[in-house]
């Protein structure tokens, strides 16, 4: 394949709040440009993932070519980069927008910007992008483009006189979008004869090719057969196929300067594979890489446990493969008294986490038990040394420890009018920061300070609940800070229940302590002995509930006839045993801390 | 000498099934007596040829309703089991009988015919209550079959069920009264069960009626036991209440967790057979049994030898109804296996420690009052 000049590339990405359209529009791009024939076309053709496809959401970054003879007559490549829509992928998004130049803002024009849009606009104008607003949905009755023209000025501060007024569902005015791309957003920079240099955007794992990496190249050329460099690693590969998606995959003979596309080079996990890293010629390598790679770390940690002990090999084959194919998320065996084998899991954020549970029981069959998210924490010891704390269960004797810090978000929120009360109690509430209260008509945007360890906590639940599913939140990173923070360890019968303990912040812990064990007494059943349910700080007991013996359980009848059945009983009711998890002299079954996790979620 | 027997003889058939009862009882509209007289003799010959000559304790005639076999059965049985084992003096034989006007017409012969304890199902002494549990004799029935029975048996017990739904513990104390004075030397009293498959079940399922809670139920077995204390009967075993010397020396049997013989339709038996306790069972339909009987000597259905885990479970299991409670000397003779072997030392000294469990002066271990109302509970998590 010759060289496309690079005035005839455009690569861009779409940025917009979940249901706004923006995969309806992409399908409609898609269309207008003839890459896909009717037959071909399948509903949101880029989110390939059934998750993806059922939530809206897309996991992986995902490109189409797509060619477009404009208005003036050329031919041009529009490469159009479908990133991940989420906060728990920032650094992905952020990687995806490197690799364009301008972006699309989609907005709904009855509904009007949301926070999710907020915080993706940002990042693309941090990225450098030229942007067009959009607005789609306007042959709606209920659209009100010039309002929201309005606000997109006064809440984003871009100009929207030109937003281009479309209705994805409908296809009406899709051109107006294709020209304003070719028109409005500029073309990619890049020397074809400097060394190689490709920015490797996402990865994802395909049995039959191996690891599939997708790439925005800067400089020079990527072709088959040529050995390649991973800048961060040294790590060097054989290319064995280049191409583009159309979506299809086609491959193609080199990428040069501008372009988007794939490679192929039997690389065997995503993990080789990082994200943000520099792609580069072995033989006459780059200088120096692209700026902004990071590894991705998991700021969200729980533990995984399977409800059928007999279940935990199959977990661990699960863990694998889906690792795999997300190389962002860890895991690492984990015994816990209460509740088994199980593994410790990292994520990137919430969403993450769900997604990787909903994937294993959807995709693996798999009956999971989570225990309650935890941050990372960091812990500054009396010693002076610093270490991270991803399991309350694992935090040393308070003695040693120094300072607790925990990290901080930034919080945006866009909520109507008459919720917004609600809203800035649950912030309070949450020990959240007021940094800004602003109105666009009858909507406010609030944004607080919060710690994350009270957003892992039902905050989301909690805010849908307060403003009946009306507020929008999003959040980016805002740092660590000292706080004065404990362990609340639960104790059955005097002994630690290792899944249940949880940080918490000194002014909640009784509260919640509480709350753990009411949930307790009303879930574990009564026994022979009583069993007292206490939550503690250290060695002070904060809350404290008693489950009393029960008042009487006895056969009134057994004589020579009923012996047998009485024994058999009693073997049954033994082997049954097999399932509880023993606290000195009783005996709780797993089912009450699987149901007290659960009513936490 | 070799450890006494105690013989039990199971009568199938009753005139009507009760709601509550769950045992294996038949209603038939004619039974050829002749026919089962002559299967149950044969069967306990089977059983004697086995067991072979060996001291008999007691004869237990149960069912079913066995006051309606014919007396003549029961003459022969008795005479049988006299001539083929080695009565002791003081033997027990137990008939059991339903306090009906018919049925005390009977009475008289089967004293006649050696049977020296009746066991009465009088079940309640209020006529609602009666209704309610599905009786056909009436309080005044009730008291006249007691009265006639105390002149013809040297020993009396009768049945009464209690904690029934809405029942006051004032109620109770009052109807128990008055049966502890019509001077029965033995109760047995139970609380109502709700045995799965039988009438009650089904009507309970749907919410028919309620039974009384756990603390409710628990409130009347400490009150049960302070009244018949008044009168001198002490609780021997979870449901049963004795004047010292009048306990049922059948039943005791199996709580000690001796050899016992059973024969009859779906009758279970434990039978020591060159050093090896087996457990048998018989084919539970009566004209099965019979035919099976008639064809081969027995009907029994399955047997096998007991491990010792489960002889020291079984023995434990019954033995810790008893307020005497286990020797730890005798268990290891029936079982082959020592106490500490049996139970999990932790759970045993929680027990002990909880009030649940105690260690007799002689050094048998017993369930107190407040570890036998929990049995059920304390013997899943203590026995291994």
């Amino acid at each position: 394949m010759t060289d496309i000049p690079l005035s005839r590339i455009r690569n861009f990405s779409i940025i917009a709040h979940i249901d706004h359209g923006k995969s309806t529009l992409a399908d409609r791009l898609i269309q207008a440009t003839g890459a896909l024939s009717d037959r071909e076309m399948k509903e949101q053709v880029l989110d390939n993932m059934e998750l993806e496809r059922e939530r809206g959401i897309t996991i992986k970054a995902q490109t189409v070519r797509l060619t477009y003879r404009a208005k003036d007559g050329e031919d041009y490549v529009l490469n159009l980069m479908d990133t991940p829509g989420h906060v728990d992928f920032a650094y992905e998004v952020s990687r995806s927008l490197a690799a364009c130049e301008g972006s699309l803002l989609v907005v709904d024009a009855s509904q009007g910007v949301e926070a999710q849009t907020l915080a993706n606009v940002y990042q693309a104008i941090e990225a450098g992008h030229e942007i067009v607003p959009v607005l789609n949905k306007i042959d709606l009755p209920a659209a009100e483009p010039e309002r929201v023209k309005q606000q997109i000025e006064d809440v984003i501060g871009l100009p929207a006189d030109d937003a281009v007024l479309i209705s994805a569902k409908t296809g009406l005015n899709i051109e107006g979008v294709l020209e304003a791309i070719v028109t409005r957003l500029p073309p990619p920079k890049g020397d074809p004869r400097a060394p190689a240099k490709a920015l490797l955007v996402d990865s994802w794992y395909d049995p039959y090719l191996g690891v599939i990496v997708l790439v925005r190249v800067k400089d020079g050329h990527l072709r088959k057969g040529q050995k390649i460099r991973m800048m961060s690693t040294g790590a060097v590969h054989t290319v064995e196929q280049v191409g583009v998606f159309t979506p299809k995959m086609v491959p193609v003979e080199s990428l040069g300067p501008g372009e988007m596309g794939y490679l192929t080079a039997a690389i065997k996990t995503v993990a080789d594979t990082k994200v943000g890293d520099t792609i580069t010629d072995d033989r006459t390598p780059a200088a120096e890489p692209l700026p902004g790679f990071k590894p991705s770390i998991p700021v969200v940690w729980c533990g995984l446990y399977p409800v059928d002990a007999d279940d935990f090999e199959k977990l661990r084959e699960s863990l694998a493969k889906l690792r795999l194919n997300d190389a962002s998320f860890h895991y690492e065996p984990e015994t816990s008294a209460a509740l088994g084998f199980g593994f410790r899991c990292g994520f990137l954020g919430l969403l993450h986490l769900e997604i990787v549970q909903e994937r294993l029981s959807r995709e693996f069959d798999l009956d999971l038990i989570a225990t309650a998210p935890s941050v990372v924490y960091r812990l500054r010891k009396t010693n002076g040394e610093w270490i991270e704390l991803h399991n309350p269960a694992d935090m040393p004797d308070g003695s040693v420890v120094d300072a607790i810090e925990e990290p901080w978000i930034k919080a945006t929120i866009f909520v109507p009018d008459d919720y917004l009360g609600a809203v800035l109690t649950l912030c309070n509430e949450r020990r959240g920061q007021q940094v800004e209260l602003t109105y666009v008509g009858n909507r406010a945007m609030a944004v607080y300070r919060l710690p994350l360890n009270e957003v892992v906590f039902d905050f989301y639940d909690r805010l849908k609940s307060v403003s009946r599913g009306y507020a929008s939140f999003d959040y980016q990173w805002d740092g660590y800070q000292e706080g004065d923070l404990v362990k609340i360890s639960i104790l059955v019968n005097n002994e630690p229940v290792d899944a249940l303990s949880f940080m918490a912040h000194r002014s909640a812990a009784e509260k919640r302590g509480r709350a753990i064990c009411e949930k307790l007494k009303e879930l574990i059943p009564r026994q022979l002995f009583k069993i007292p349910i206490q939550a503690a700080i250290g060695g002070r007991i904060i809350a404290r509930e008693t489950i009393s013996a029960l008042s009487k359980d006895v056969t009134a009848k057994c004589y020579g006839g009923d012996i047998t059945r009485k024994r058999k009983l009693l073997e049954k009711q033994k082997e049954g045993k097999k399932r509880m998890r023993q606290f000195g002299k009783v005996e709780i079954p797993q089912s009450a801390f699987i149901a007290a996790l659960k009513m936490d979620a | 000498m070799a450890e006494p027997l105690a013989l039990y003889i199971h009568w199938p058939f009753c005139a009507a099934k009760c709601p509550y009862c769950d045992f294996n009882s038949h209603v038939r509209e004619r039974v050829d007596q002749g026919r089962f007289r002559a299967a149950l003799r044969r069967e306990l010959a089977f059983e004697a040829a086995r067991a072979g000559r060996r001291p008999l304790a007691s004869i237990f005639f149960g069912g079913g309703t066995p006051s309606l076999m014919e007396p003549e059965t029961a003459a022969a049985l008795i005479a049988d089991a006299r001539a083929l084992f080695d009565p002791l003096p003081e033997v027990e034989i137990t008939l059991e009988a339903n306090p009906t006007s018919a049925e005390a017409g009977t009475l008289a012969a089967f004293r006649a015919a050696g049977v020296n304890r009746l066991s009465l199902g009088v079940q309640s002494l209020r006529e609602d209550q009666l209704r309610f549990l599905g009786r056909r004799h009436g309080a005044a029935e009730a008291v006249a079959a007691l009265e006639l029975a105390r002149g013809l048996f040297p020993r009396l017990s009768f049945d009464l069920i209690y904690a029934r739904p809405g029942q006051a513990e004032a109620a109770w104390r009052a109807e128990l009264r008055e049966a502890l004075a019509l001077a029965a030397d033995h109760l047995s009293l139970y609380q109502l069960t709700i045995e799965p498959g039988t009438r009650f079940a089904a009507e309970h399922a749907r919410g028919a009626f309620a039974l009384p809670d756990g603390e409710a139920a628990a409130r009347l077995y400490a009150a049960t036991a302070e009244e018949a204390a008044r009168f001198g009967l002490l609780p021997y075993e979870v449901s049963n209440y004795a004047r010292p010397g009048a306990e049922s020396r059948h039943n005791l049997q199996y709580w000690r967790y001796g050899d016992y013989l059973g024969i009859g339709p779906g009758a279970h038996q434990r039978l020591t057979l060159g050093g090896t306790l087996r457990a048998a069972r018989r084919h539970r339909a009566p004209e099965e049994w019979l035919a099976r009987v008639e064809r081969q000597g027995h009907a029994i259905t399955a047997e096998e030898a007991l491990s010792p885990e489960e002889r020291a479970r079984e023995a434990l299991l019954m033995g810790l109804r008893l307020a005497e409670g286990v020797d730890p000397a005798r268990l290891r003779a029936r079982s082959g296996r020592a106490l500490e072997e049996a139970v999990d030392p932790a759970i045993l000294a929680a027990c002990l420690e909880e009030g649940y469990l105690a260690w007799t002066p002689e050094g048998r271990l017993r369930a107190t009052e407040e570890g036998r109302l929990r049995l059920d509970a304390l013997l899943p998590a203590l026995l291994r």
